[in-house]
């Protein structure tokens, strides 16, 4: 058996008015969280709507556990969904919402009973047995819907933005119980989000998606460190794009000019001088060091900072380069560098340590 | 703020004024009515009696109650069938098409229900529209006998409750969350199940109220039987009708009235008992 749970290949899906999904491909592994990562309308959503089986793709086919699925209805899949409002039966209690899965496959009463127990404590409701669903609270309802659908031991968990609707502090309890329970269950979840965060804090592997096509498969340090298009890079964490002009360039080093200064860069992408590059940098790459500070500014451009935003742990600094072009950097506290307190409209050096650049090529 | 009381007692005193004429005082004077004695050269005798409500208990009125339950239940249940996944198709198709079908369920409302009733006696009657239709089609050679029997005072009164079962249900069908469905199906529920399960419950309220609107007046709507059914079909409605306007016994006339309205009575408390036990679903009428 391979290793794989479910095989998407070349799957499209159009609705009348318009395409959805392009050709897409996706492996998913067992026993891992996957996330679905993209802006809201890119079809992650729809694509598990797929997988669920309340929408069948235009072309393409899904396999689950080897098998074709097309056709094959939801209620005979072996998928269960958390749905992004829960869905909570409003009519049925804690233990008639949780046992409903396994009142369709017509399990004994017993082992109901025992199951449904078994799970809640898992979620820590047990003592919730007979409160309707608007007697919860958010993070309660969720957990019931989670608890709904783990206790059918599906082969595959899918989660549509679970959590969007609680609150920053309970989102951040919520993700951390999501991860043990998946690790505890060792269910493969297929997670859906617009919150890059999220999907980098709790994911194996993120599926970045836009305009109905997959950007970049990998893991969380890959697709934020090494993102392979602009795009994924713009849409995971902040990223300041410079325009580079490449000057020379063979199998190890590019020679380029960015706004005016020149660099030697790794060609790790074996680019050549044709081509239209930018170089991206993040945020926290980026240093920022007061005129005093420094002697040898050959690799450094000169800004004025104009935003100053302090966040406890950093301080996020606008800066304004020569050329007019705005940047983004964010400065740690740490031993070496004590002097953090950068005025409005105080000349800076700026620069990044070489090779934590990103070199991407311009896309049509 | 003492401006703001004035006319909030005004407003508030129109109302309970109304109420108390055209409201109130009407029901006590039936009920009043109903305590009295049947008079030979008067209305009614000034002199309180139970008889009329003790007459109730004869055999011959007694057949008439059930024969009037059993009919106003088929219509009911003929219409929660007909009804049911009319108000279904209506609230779940697109918002587009939804008002115009709404539209079409109200338009008969145009239309006083006793011309539509005699309409009803052209459609049925044996050289009718129905038959002349079937026998041009091939369908029947000899006409069928509808008119003036049980099935014509069915369709009747199916036909003229039909919108006032559509309504209510309409309104809790529309309320019922999709998502649900989904949800249901995704946890393994085959098409049955969900009906039963999750749909049913869910609509219950609106099954309900539908019920009632249809029922009350399905026992008390005398023309249709009058109309359609002959002299064979006598409801509860053409019993008072008669009480008071043939026999002239007020009192008995009134004392049916009040049993009427105590059913109702009942009833209303049956279903404002099952809207609190459904009462997390919220979409109560």
């Amino acid at each position: 058996m391979s290793n794989n749970l479910i095989e998407i290949r070349g799957v499209s899906k159009h609705f009348p008015d318009h395409p959805v999904l392009h050709n897409i491909n996706l492996e998913i592994r067992n026993g891992e969280f996957l996330t679905l990562l993209g802006p809201s309308g890119c079809g992650k959503t729809t694509l598990l709507r797929l997988i669920s089986g309340f929408e069948e793709p235009s072309s393409g086919s899904i396999y689950l556990d080897g098998k074709d699925i097309a056709g094959t209805p939801p209620h005979q899949r072996h998928v269960n969904t958390v749905f992004q409002s829960y869905a909570l039966f409003p009519h049925m209690d804690v233990f008639d919402n949780v046992a409903f899965g396994l009142r369709c496959k017509g399990i004994a009463k017993e082992e109901i009973e025992q199951r449904v127990h078994e799970v809640l404590r898992m979620v820590k409701l047990d003592t919730f047995l007979r409160r309707k669903p608007h007697q919860l609270s958010g993070g309660q309802q969720q957990r019931v819907a989670i608890a709904r659908a783990v206790i059918n031991k599906p082969l595959v968990l899918l989660l549509d933005e679970p959590l969007s609707s609680l609150d920053y502090r309970l989102r951040k309890t919520m993700q951390i119980e999501l991860k043990q329970l998946q690790k505890q269950l060792g269910i493969t979840f297929v997670f859906v989000t617009h919150d890059q965060e999220e999907a980098l804090s709790m994911s194996d592997r993120v599926v970045v998606m836009h305009d109905g096509e997959i950007q970049q498969i990998g893991t969380p340090r890959e697709v934020y460190e090494e993102p392979d298009n602009l795009q994924v890079a713009k849409f995971i964490g902040e990223v300041n794009i410079f325009d580079t002009k490449v000057l020379a360039a063979d199998d190890k080093h590019l020679q380029v000019e960015i706004e005016g200064k020149q660099f030697t860069l790794k060609n790790r992408r074996k680019y050549s001088t044709e081509q239209t590059l930018y170089t991206l940098v993040r945020p926290e790459d980026l240093q920022v060091w007061s005129t005093s500070e420094v002697d040898d500014t050959e690799t450094m451009f000169s800004a004025v900072v104009e935003e100053v935003i302090y966040k406890g742990c950093t301080v996020d600094l606008m800066l304004r380069l020569m050329s007019g072009k705005r940047l983004a950097a964010t400065q740690f506290f740490n031993e070496d560098d004590e002097k953090l307190d950068f005025l409005l409209g105080e000349a800076v050096w700026v620069h990044w340590i070489p090779g934590w650049e990103v070199i991407l090529p311009h896309e049509a | 703020m003492k401006h703001d009381k004035t006319f909030k007692f005004i407003t508030i005193g129109i109302i309970w004024l109304w109420l108390a004429i055209f409201a109130v005082a009407p029901n006590g004077l039936v009920f009043l009515t109903s305590l009295l004695q049947q008079g030979d050269n008067e209305l009614v005798r000034l002199q309180l009696t139970l008889n009329s409500y003790l007459e109730l208990f004869n055999a011959s009125y007694l057949k008439i109650f059930v024969h009037s339950l059993l009919l106003a239940g088929c219509c009911t249940v003929l219409c929660i069938l007909i009804g049911y996944p009319f108000a279904f198709i209506i609230a779940r198709s697109k918002s587009r098409y939804k008002g115009f079908l709404l539209f079409l369920v109200i338009i008969p409302f145009w239309t006083s229900s006793l011309i539509r009733s005699y309409a009803i006696v052209a459609m049925l009657k044996t050289k009718g529209i129905l038959n002349s239709l079937l026998m041009s089609l091939g369908v029947i050679d000899q006409p069928l006998h509808l008119l003036y029997s049980s099935s014509a005072v069915m369709i009747g009164l199916v036909y003229s409750l039909l919108p006032f079962m559509i309504l209510p249900l309409y309104a809790n069908i529309e309320k019922l969350d999709l998502r649900l469905i989904d949800a249901a199906r995704d946890l393994g529920a085959n098409k049955r199940t969900v009906l039963l399960r999750i749909i049913l419950p869910l609509t219950w309220p609106g099954i309900i109220a539908g019920s009632m609107l249809v029922f009350l007046p399905a026992m008390s709507m005398f023309y249709i039987p009058d109309l359609l059914g002959g002299a064979k079909s006598v409801l509860i409605g053409n019993l008072i009708q008669n009480q008071f306007l043939t026999a002239r016994n007020w009192p008995m006339g009134s004392a049916l009235s009040v049993m009427l309205t105590v059913l109702m009575g009942l009833m209303l408390i049956m279903y404002w008992r099952s809207a609190k036990r459904n009462q997390d679903t919220r979409d109560l009428l």
